[in-house]
């Protein structure tokens, strides 16, 4: 169910700021991908172009291409609303739905959808998905609570069950860990490692460390320069990155020297 | 090089869901700006024959603008009046909820205030005229008795106290919860930086208020008056329950001759008019509705230009 | 030598005193105020029953009493800008009880003029064929009901989509108009309201038209802008976040706003709908223009005269029959009713929102 992205000549606007410049980048399925870099420099924004979340902004556009194993993913008959069943998110803050319980938010994707599900297939997806995520022991007894009684690692555990709930062939995390203690990063981490089997997994972090942990291939972003875009400095085996990078700026970035 | 525009300028394909949905959703915009067109339309519509009526036509007057100025300066002396009254007690409210009760107080006190607003207007009436007004009468002989060379206590004095300074009383009471409201919320929102940085000055409570709370809700002190102003201007029923009117123009108070106000002589004269007399009362509300569009306005204008500056929203 | 020198500096020895005095500035006893406030009681209670003062003149002169006495002796003690302190505590503290004794003795005096009119028939029969005694409120609870649900009916819909759209769909000039044009239709006086609902249907059913559709639509436009703006202010406190978690699952915005949306700001709403319905359902002078007056019994909004509440205790008021002791006692009734509809309302309002409201952990 995994698929690879093929990223060619992307420009990112919103109106008339240039976020983003040319980007080129193949992404592999079935393994980790890590963006790294500095504040600001756009990485964000570029993971969300990849299921075109960032059109919730208005006056945000892309220029160049997006291939999701060959198919055009900026083509002008693709929904986007069909582009995010697909590719599933994660956010940098854990974001239940307040309103529901955790089991509802599991199965949110379908439900929202009004996709008719029987009890027992409900019931089945909420476990299923709830043990991907690593989190069924601690919540199967209180499954009707509301998903916000949950901690924060627990609640963003409970985001990623509801993303992989829906079965998506691509999963995006935006900072996952950043707003979690080291204890629920962890467990986060462990679960990464689990899910790369089915999924491809692309994950923006600001923790060097994470990135060298969890990812296969690491993409190197910066600005070009104050109020210029974000460019991709460089990409490849995430041991290559971190031990001998081409760029002067990765090594800087890299040994801590900036950033 | 390859780079094409792929996306941009043609919209994306939209789910029929939600075209419908924001059809609608815009429909209801657009309601409220015809509902709202309407409202100038079918007043200017209905009230025009009032301007050139036949001096004959008109009740009492020579011409539209002899009978529409007494009333105009009736509403505008009850309201001022109204404001005078309220402006002080409402900021002392609001201080007091916001910065000297108890802090687990300050919610419930909020809330008896706003039960004040929630009053309907006709039983301040009855409470005008049965329980105020009578209990003026005192007051009201006082001041004829003693400070008459003042031109607002000439006298004589009303027996009944139904007199414009009671509809002052009455309209102040109403309007105190919407100042106090306005109020309250910016006095609560005073950066607490502020109020610290005044405090570790070694000031005192109230040279605190001064320096840090009062400069920064100067300006919703203002919007806050100017909406209540609008509240007092169009104010009705409690008017025509409380005042005595006999149409006039005068400084005077606490007498038995009082100037009408626009809602109130509209209220009164409305159930029994006919012919051009309709077209004149509506054009008199076509005047309210100007005035109080304009104070509302100004009172818009000047929140919107704090919120420019302080950044907050 | 030079050490000891430098450990006890002479300025650093003279400082420490100084400033340990500083701490105990002089200070009134907690209870000088309150025994100052207590003769200054005794002090008006005594003029009000042994000279015989009347009552309002011995509250003035205990109140300046107090006021003076207080800032004399703690300007004396404490300095200047601690007794302008406490002459303000007590400026602004009078200042709230002078807001809430309009209340108080508005309360008390519906309950008790009120009450004695409260019975079976009160709200049971009404003022058909009745001069004198008897009578009741029946017709008008009935046109009241009618007109305000059919307010709220047209109300409720458009004014809760205007939100949607100007939180949810709106940016560009027509958003701005339309919130700047709720704010104008905000300050609308309610009889121009109702004046505008006679000027629309006059044009359709000729002169001196009366009906209690008329009133629904005079109340609605004082009451959409009410539910707009409580709608808007709903929905602007629902995270982004929750709309994006939908949008990545992908829900199609109108799902995400019907389903994730409206459910989390819904107590919030609700409340300022019940709110809003307070306010209008209390309005007299729009409904006087063009629902009228009349002493039958009419569920007929679409045709002729409706009598409503407020109407009802203004007309009662205005004309109330002989001898007028009758029609005066129906008046306070009616307003006691009104009163409990309203309170009611509100306070119905404040547990929605109370009981309601999503719990988050901040």
């Amino acid at each position: 169910m995994a698929k690879s992205i093929d990223v060619s000549d992307l420009n990112i606007f919103y109106g008339d700021f240039c976020a983003v410049e040319d980007v080129t980048i193949p992404i592999a399925a079935r393994s980790v991908t890590a963006f790294i870099g500095p504040s600001g420099c756009g990485k964000s924004t570029f993971l969300r172009s990849l299921n075109r979340m960032h059109e919730v902004i208005p006056g945000a556009r892309v220029e160049g291409k997006i291939l999701i194993d060959g198919a055009d993913l900026y083509d002008p008959e693709v929904d986007p609303v069909e582009v995010r069943r697909q590719i599933g998110m994660v956010f940098q803050r854990p974001n239940p739905f307040p309103t529901m319980s955790i089991a509802e938010n599991v199965i949110a994707g379908m439900r929202l959808n009004s996709r008719k599900l029987k009890k027992a297939e409900a019931a089945e997806i909420v476990e299923g998905s709830l043990r991907r995520a690593n989190l069924w022991t601690e919540v199967k007894d209180r499954l009707d609570k509301p998903g916000s009684s949950l901690s924060g690692g627990q609640q963003q555990r409970l985001c990623i069950a509801r993303a992989i709930a829906v079965q998506p062939q691509v999963l995006l995390m935006d900072e996952p860990c950043s707003a979690l203690d080291p204890i629920s990063t962890t467990a986060i981490e462990d679960l990464i490692h689990e899910l790369k089997e089915d999924y491809t997994i692309v994950i923006v972090t600001h923790n060097m460390q994470q990135a060298a942990r969890v990812s296969a291939t690491t993409a190197f972003f910066n600005l070009a320069g104050v109020g210029r875009p974000g460019q991709l400095i460089e990409y490849g085996p995430t041991t290559k990155i971190f031990t001998t990078p081409e760029n002067e700026s990765t090594e800087a970035y890299i040994s801590g020297r900036f950033g | 090089m390859t780079s094409h525009a792929v996306e941009g300028t043609p919209r994306p394909p939209r789910r029929l869901g939600d075209r419908v949905f924001s059809s609608l959703v815009t429909a209801a915009g657009v309601v409220i700006l015809i509902t709202l067109a309407g409202v100038a339309l079918f007043l200017t519509y209905e009230g025009l024959p009032a301007l050139t009526a036949q001096a004959a036509e008109i009740p009492g007057a020579d011409s539209f603008r002899a009978y529409a100025w007494p009333l105009v300066y009736g509403t505008l002396l009850a309201a001022v009046l109204a404001l005078l009254l309220a402006v002080p007690v409402s900021i002392g409210v609001a201080l007091f909820i916001s910065h000297f009760a108890p802090r687990r107080l300050a919610s419930t006190l909020g809330y008896l205030v706003d039960l004040l607003a929630a009053v309907p207007s006709i039983i301040y009436g009855l409470w005008g005229i049965f329980f105020l007004a009578p209990r003026m009468v005192p007051l009201y002989e006082w001041l004829a008795g003693h400070l008459s060379w003042i031109p607002f206590f000439a006298g004589p004095a009303s027996t009944t106290g139904r007199t414009i300074f009671t509809v002052g009383i009455v309209l102040g009471v109403m309007v105190l919860p919407i100042m106090t409201s306005i109020c309250r919320e910016i006095f609560l929102q005073t950066p607490r930086l502020h109020e610290e940085a005044a405090l570790a000055l070694g000031a005192t409570r109230w040279e605190m208020i001064r320096m840090a709370v009062f400069p920064y809700g100067r300006s919703g002190i203002v919007s806050g008056a100017m909406l209540a102003l609008g509240r007092a201007l169009g104010e009705t029923i409690a008017v025509a329950t409380v005042l005595s009117v006999s149409g006039v123009v005068s400084l005077n108070l606490i007498s038995n001759t009082n100037p009408g106000t626009i809602a109130a002589n509209i209220a009164l004269k409305f159930p029994e008019a006919s012919g051009i007399e309709v077209n004149i009362l509506i054009a008199t509300g076509l005047v309210l509705f100007v005035i109080t569009f304009l104070v509302n306005f100004l009172a818009r204008a000047i929140v919107g230009r704090r919120a420019e500056f302080s950044g907050a929203n | 030598m030079s050490s000891t020198l430098a450990t006890q500096p002479p300025p650093g020895e003279q400082a420490t005193p100084k400033f340990t005095a500083r701490l105990h500035s002089p200070q009134l006893p907690r209870w000088v105020p309150w025994a100052l406030l207590a003769g200054s009681v005794a002090v008006g209670l005594a003029l009000h029953f042994m000279v015989g003062w009347g009552r309002a003149l011995a509250i003035v002169v205990a109140w300046l009493g107090y006021m003076g006495l207080l800032v004399t002796v703690s300007g004396r003690v404490e300095g200047r800008r601690k007794a302008k302190d406490r002459l303000a505590t007590w400026l602004v503290t009078t200042a709230f009880v002078l807001a809430l004794l309009p209340l108080g003795s508005l309360l008390w005096q519906v309950v008790s003029n009120g009450l004695p009119a409260i019975n079976a028939g009160f709200l049971n029969s009404s003022m058909r064929n009745v001069v004198g005694e008897g009578g009741g409120i029946f017709h008008a609870l009935w046109g009241t009901l009618i007109v305000t649900a059919l307010a709220a009916l047209m109300s409720i819909p458009i004014g809760l989509a205007t939100g949607i759209y100007l939180v949810e769909y709106g940016n560009g000039r027509m958003a701005r108009w339309i919130t700047f044009l709720v704010d104008v239709m905000t300050g609308i006086p309610s009889i121009v309201a109702g004046l505008f609902a006679y000027a629309l249907f006059v044009i359709f059913f000729g002169e001196g038209v009366r009906m209690g559709f008329g009133g629904a639509v005079a109340l609605s436009v004082l009451m959409i802008p009410l539910v707009v703006r409580s709608t808007e202010e709903m929905l602007k406190l629902v995270p982004n976040e929750l709309r994006e978690a939908s949008y990545a699952l992908g829900v199609p915005k109108w799902r995400t706003i019907i389903k994730v949306v409206l459910p989390t700001a819904i107590a919030g709403i609700i409340t300022g709908i019940t709110i809003a319905i307070a306010r209008v359902i209390g309005e007299t002078a729009p409904l006087l223009i063009i629902c009228g007056s009349t002493d039958s019994v009419n569920f007929n909004p679409f045709d002729g005269r409706m009598m409503t509440l407020p109407v009802f205790i203004y007309s009662q008021y205005k004309n109330p029959g002989v001898p007028p002791e009758f029609g005066i006692e129906r008046a306070w009734g009616a307003a006691l009713v009104l009163t409990v509809i309203v309170m009611t309302l509100n306070l119905v309002a404040r547990l929605i929102s109370y009981y309601f409201s999503p719990k988050t952990k901040a």
